[in-house]
């Protein structure tokens, strides 16, 4: 670990001001940050603690919620205005980690975490995220984790969040508060990147930008769901995972929303799918198509190839369940 | 009993137990030490002044010479006090020979002592700083460049062809053995089963990583280190450093887990002694967690190729089984993959073999149950194999293969309950209600199947000595250098204490873990309860026929004149027929220093006259999702026949503690090599699987009252190990049961069983 300075924020603006000198990065829970500082993957001169600002509260705005950044996922999990309107992000946010970790991780920070792929852990391999230009060891390497959406020949890691998958689908923004004062507000979509050349660069945040707040809009009408596929029942990060929002209206789709985890570098909406299945009769053939439309510019990297199908078979299946259609035919 | 071993006192308390503490499920004595956080671990040591932390820096290569090292940047940061390389590092002994001598534990181990690195990861410079996070800090700023072999070899299946035959494998088994005629018998066979089955490195993993303090008093070195078994750590390590094994005491009271991976000495045990030598001042190395994956223990990948052939009624005639597992240039350890097949099932014709692949990665080394788990994944399998090509239900095909002696040795069985567990197991576990057809049971979109492995591991038995001492005020003391790492030996022997001496298991102390104590098994091998226990109950003996002696003798005692042979100690009390008087009586009047006894007991009678080994049945249901593929256990059985059990609650620990580590075997454990480097992919907890309290399920191992008269006088089996074996194969049995999916490739991955699913829109 590099050494460090540290200081606890008293209040937003300044806690966005000293995050705005270089080298400064923000401390939440610390659950994923801890851990690359000690391999050195992060080196931040000086961190400044967000813990203590009064960005822990979960209200309703209308007919959304206002989430504050500070909002641990256990808590995030539990409340029941989550609980009841948007049980996809209940379920998403209980599919991850371990329970001492949601205790821990914050709502930003979630959001904000790194991705688990191997080589970017292990400061002895080429990787372009972690050291711009050395290459991609994933590429020719072992590649069971990783991306099949939107990934480039810099870069194929996955984002490993089930939260931000969540939000995806429930199309959530995010307030920020920059660094001279200003607030802007994006949609989810907007925050992150694609690694395209320069994998290195994760976010759309500027820097010392402070997420505030995830703010949901009213539920969308129609059920919800988060399917995760996994190595082992619990603690491993999703293989593929599918976030459902479907409204089935006299046996036709009238409305979906869908986002998958595990196969990109970021939360993947599966615009394709959704439009392939609005207006289509809710059946198997239907979500069967829209799995396939979803999947359509899917790419494998060799040891990853079976996440097509295993994401093309999951999507079509979390459809049918989150439409009440039965698999028997 | 009818029979007992010749080394077996003539009487043993243990077997007449009427103080009913053996068998009784006494919590663990070292509960509350450890619930409460004041056992120490050997990271844990305080109140050494000036304690040092040593960081290692691992090899960033797989294979080759290290060409320049620039220490300075490391050297000039703060805190740091030193930087040991192979250029400045105490002398150390060369490094032990490829070959095992008589105890592959007990041999030199250098570090830092040549430019070659032979392994990626191995140990290339220990930075020394005042704090752990300096030396962290520091150790980022050494620099090495390399040269690299380009000859390096690091897969396994690339290298098959250049396998090599041992001169033998683990545990001193021999490398092949045959009888009759495979090749003939198997052509001939009219049902053949020809299958390969191939598995993967894995690592053991124990929660407490290996983690040494090293601490020099002159020429004294102590090193408070966990594990396994003190007595090859202290002459390893003495070895190693070149200096007479009396200045060295290893301290080891207990132990997070080893599975076998604390019982060599491994690098930061000997790097923690050099840097505390250079730094004069006690040094702590602790591995990391990624650190733990080169440079501790694995199960070598291997494969293995199982043939059996046999009659259209199911009658073995031929089992050929052949392994081919990974080791290394440097270090020869070749897993006893083979061996398990030499003791399950008869068959008149048969060869059980093994070659070596050397690859440059870091050496393989024991893992729970070495050669018993892997080598049960290929019979157990391929039994199930030949069960489905015989239509026959796989428990009925092994019970007809059931051997009337060892098929190996043609010794007599100890004793050999493996029917009786199929049985009860069965009757349990409602083996009548599976599926007859593979892939016909579902429970909503689960595909849900059973299957069946046996499982077995050998008696071992090792020499042990105990001392115990008996005080005046009715008090006793065991003491010797065994282990606990977690297994519960302080507990089984402070029952087997209590039970001989009459005495309560609140007056009985139990000291283990300090090499100056009387040398024994230590942990390994499933040895060590039978071992440690047997040199306890002799000792013990002897301290009753002294005390015997003094009160028969006293003309004060109502016991005098008794017979000294048929003194019991009974309760607190010295008891010959209906006379009796309190022990602590005797004692303050006749030995008020108290009475102290040795006991040795010699390990295994040579040559063996009979074959012991634990046998089991493992039953597991599985559910396969028939969407995504992905394989989690519902329900899992082991039936056990172990002898007398010690400590049921001790017992079942062990027993489902090495279930759930096959469920790792079986479908998520797997360490990944990276075949440009050589390096392991996966070398951390989060992507390395073990399973996790939400993959165990409903879970039970029992143990079927079996008498054991031979293995030792306690008449036990070790359960340590056994627990695993066989849990791999159930799982796969029962993967095939739900799906109708034969996976042979390890571990069961649902991207394994994915292609073979039916289609999920129409099902």
């Amino acid at each position: 670990m590099m050494p460090f300075t540290y200081e606890r924020a008293l209040d937003a603006s300044s806690a966005a001001k000293a995050a705005a000198q270089p080298g400064t990065k923000y401390i939440a829970g610390g659950t994923n940050l801890l851990d690359l500082m000690k391999l050195e993957i992060e080196k931040p001169a000086h961190l400044v603690d967000i813990t203590r600002l009064p960005l822990r509260q979960i209200e309703a705005t209308g007919d959304g919620v206002r989430i504050g950044s500070q909002v641990p996922n256990s808590d995030l999990a539990a409340h029941p205005l989550i609980r009841e309107r948007y049980p996809v992000l209940a379920k998403a946010l209980l599919a991850g980690a371990s329970g001492q970790l949601r205790n821990k991780a914050s709502t930003g920070g979630n959001l904000l975490q790194r991705t688990r792929c191997y080589y970017f852990y292990d400061a002895e391999k080429p990787c372009n995220k972690r050291e711009p230009g050395s290459g991609c060891a994933a590429l020719q390497g072992f590649n069971r984790i990783h991306a099949i959406l939107g990934a480039s020949d810099s870069c194929i890691a996955v984002h490993p969040s089930d939260m931000a998958v969540a939000l995806t689908a429930l199309d959530a923004s995010i307030e920020t508060l920059l660094p001279d004062g200003s607030k802007r507000t994006l949609p989810i979509g907007d925050l992150y990147r694609l690694p395209g050349d320069t994998p290195h660069i994760e976010t759309t945040l500027k820097p010392g930008e402070l997420i505030t707040a995830v703010v949901l809009p009213a539920p969308p009408a129609g059920n919800q769901t988060y399917r995760k596929v996994r190595d082992r029942a619990s603690y491993a990060f999703a293989l593929v995972s599918v976030a459902a929002i479907v409204r089935v209206d006299a046996g036709r789709v009238r409305d979906a929303r869908i986002a998958m985890g595990g196969v990109a570098h970021k939360p993947w909406r599966a615009v394709e799918a959704e439009k392939t299945l609005r207006g289509k009769p809710a059946s198997m053939a239907s979500f069967a198509a829209a799995a396939q439309a979803a999947l359509r510019s899917a790419k494998g990297h060799g040891g990853n190839d079976f996440k097509i199908p295993l994401a093309q078979r999951v999507l079509t299946r979390t459809l049918a369940d989150v439409a009440g259609i039965e698999g028997a035919a | 009993m009818v029979n007992r071993s010749p080394l077996s006192p003539a009487i043993n308390p243990v077997e007449e137990n009427r103080g009913g503490l053996i068998g009784k499920p006494m919590n663990r004595v070292d509960g509350p030490l450890k619930v409460t956080g004041r056992a120490k671990y050997s990271y844990e040591y305080r109140g050494l002044k000036d304690t040092a932390y040593g960081f290692i820096v691992g090899a960033g290569i797989g294979k080759g010479r290290i060409s320049g090292i620039d220490t300075s940047r490391a050297e000039a940061a703060p805190r740091v006090l030193a930087v040991l390389t192979y250029q400045n590092a105490p002398k150390q002994a060369p490094p032990h020979p490829r070959e095992n001598g008589a105890n592959r534990f007990d041999r030199s181990e250098p570090f830092l002592f040549s430019p070659d690195v032979r392994y990626y990861g191995e140990p290339v410079a220990l930075v020394i700083a005042e704090t752990y996070e300096a030396a962290r800090h520091a150790a980022g700023l050494v620099e090495v460049r390399y040269v690299k072999d380009a000859q390096a070899k690091f897969d396994l299946a690339a290298s098959q062809s250049q396998a090599y035959k041992p001169k033998g494998v683990n545990a001193g088994m021999k490398t092949d053995t045959a009888e009759g005629d495979f090749d003939g018998a198997f052509a001939a066979a009219p049902v053949k089963i020809d299958v390969t089955y191939h598995l993967p490195h894995e690592h053991n993993m124990p929660m407490e990583p290996h983690a040494t303090q090293a601490v020099w008093d002159g020429d004294q070195l102590t090193l408070y280190s966990g594990q396994q078994i003190a007595a090859t750590a202290h002459s390893s390590i003495a070895k190693t450093l070149q200096i007479p094994p009396e200045r060295v005491r290893v301290v080891t009271p207990f132990i997070g887990g080893g599975f076998g991976s604390k019982v060599p000495l491994h690098a930061q045990a000997v790097l923690a002694a050099l840097g505390a030598k250079v730094v004069r001042r006690p040094v702590k190395v602790a591995q990391t967690r990624p650190q733990m994956f080169a440079n501790t223990n694995h199960r070598p990948e291997c494969l293995q190729r199982m043939r059996l052939g046999a009659t259209k009624d199911g009658v073995l005639t031929a089992i050929a089984h052949d392994v081919w597992s990974q080791t290394t240039p440097f270090d020869e350890f070749i897993e006893q993959t083979a061996a398990f097949s030499r003791v399950m099932y008869a068959a008149p014709n048969r060869a059980h073999r093994h070659w070596g692949v050397i690859l440059d990665l870091p050496s393989s080394d024991i893992m729970r149950a070495p050669g018993e788990e892997p080598g049960s994944v290929a019979q157990e399998c391929a039994m199930d194999e030949l069960a489905v090509a015989l239509d026959m239900d796989p428990i009925e095909l092994r019970i007809k293969n059931e051997p009337k002696d060892d098929p190996e040795t043609h010794l007599p069985f100890s004793s050999r309950s493996l029917v009786e567990c199929y049985r009860e197991g069965a009757r349990r576990f409602g083996w009548s209600t599976r599926p007859k057809r593979p892939a016909t049971l579902r429970d909503g979109r689960w595909l849900v199947g059973y299957g069946v492995a046996s499982a077995m591991f050998p008696t071992y038995m090792r020499p042990s000595a105990a001392a115990v001492r008996v005080n005046a005020d009715g008090t006793a003391v065991v003491k010797m250098d065994m282990t606990d790492i977690g297994t519960g030996s302080y507990t089984v022997l402070t029952q087997v204490a209590a039970e001989s001496l009459g005495l309560a298991p609140e007056k009985v102390t139990v000291e283990l873990g300090d090499s100056k104590l009387p040398k024994s098994s230590g942990s390994g091998g499933s040895f060590g309860a039978a071992s440690a226990g047997s040199a306890t109950l002799l000792a013990c003996e002897h301290v009753r026929a002294q005390i015997a002696q003094l009160a028969t003798k006293d003309r004060r005692s109502p016991l005098a004149g008794a017979d000294a042979a048929t003194i019991a100690l009974r309760d607190g009390h010295v008891v010959a027929g209906d006379k009796s008087e309190p022990l602590s009586a005797v004692l303050s009047r006749l030995a008020p220093a108290g009475v102290e006894g040795k006991g040795e007991h010699q390990g295994a009678q040579q040559p063996a006259k009979y074959s012991s080994h634990v046998f089991g049945a493992q039953f597991a249901e599985v559910g396969v999702d028939i969407d995504s593929g992905e394989i989690r256990v519902r329900r899992m059985l082991g039936v056990f026949g172990s002898g007398r059990i010690l400590n049921p609650k001790t017992a079942r620990s062990q027993l489902i503690g090495g279930m759930i580590m096959g469920i790792g075997a079986g479908l998520t454990e797997e360490s990944i090599v990276d075949p440009r480097d050589g390096s392991f992919v996966n070398h951390d907890l989060a992507e390395y699987h073990v399973p996790v309290n939400a993959d165990v399920p409903q879970i039970d191992a029992i143990c079927l009252e079996e008498q054991e008269p031979y293995a030792n006088p306690l008449g036990i089996k070790g359960l340590g190990e056994v627990g695993i074996v066989g849990v791999a194969a159930a799982l796969a049995n029962a993967v095939y049961n739900a799906t109708g999916i034969r996976v042979r490739k390890f571990p069961i991955t649902l991207d394994k069983v994915l292609g073979g699913l039916p289609d999920t829109g129409s099902t």
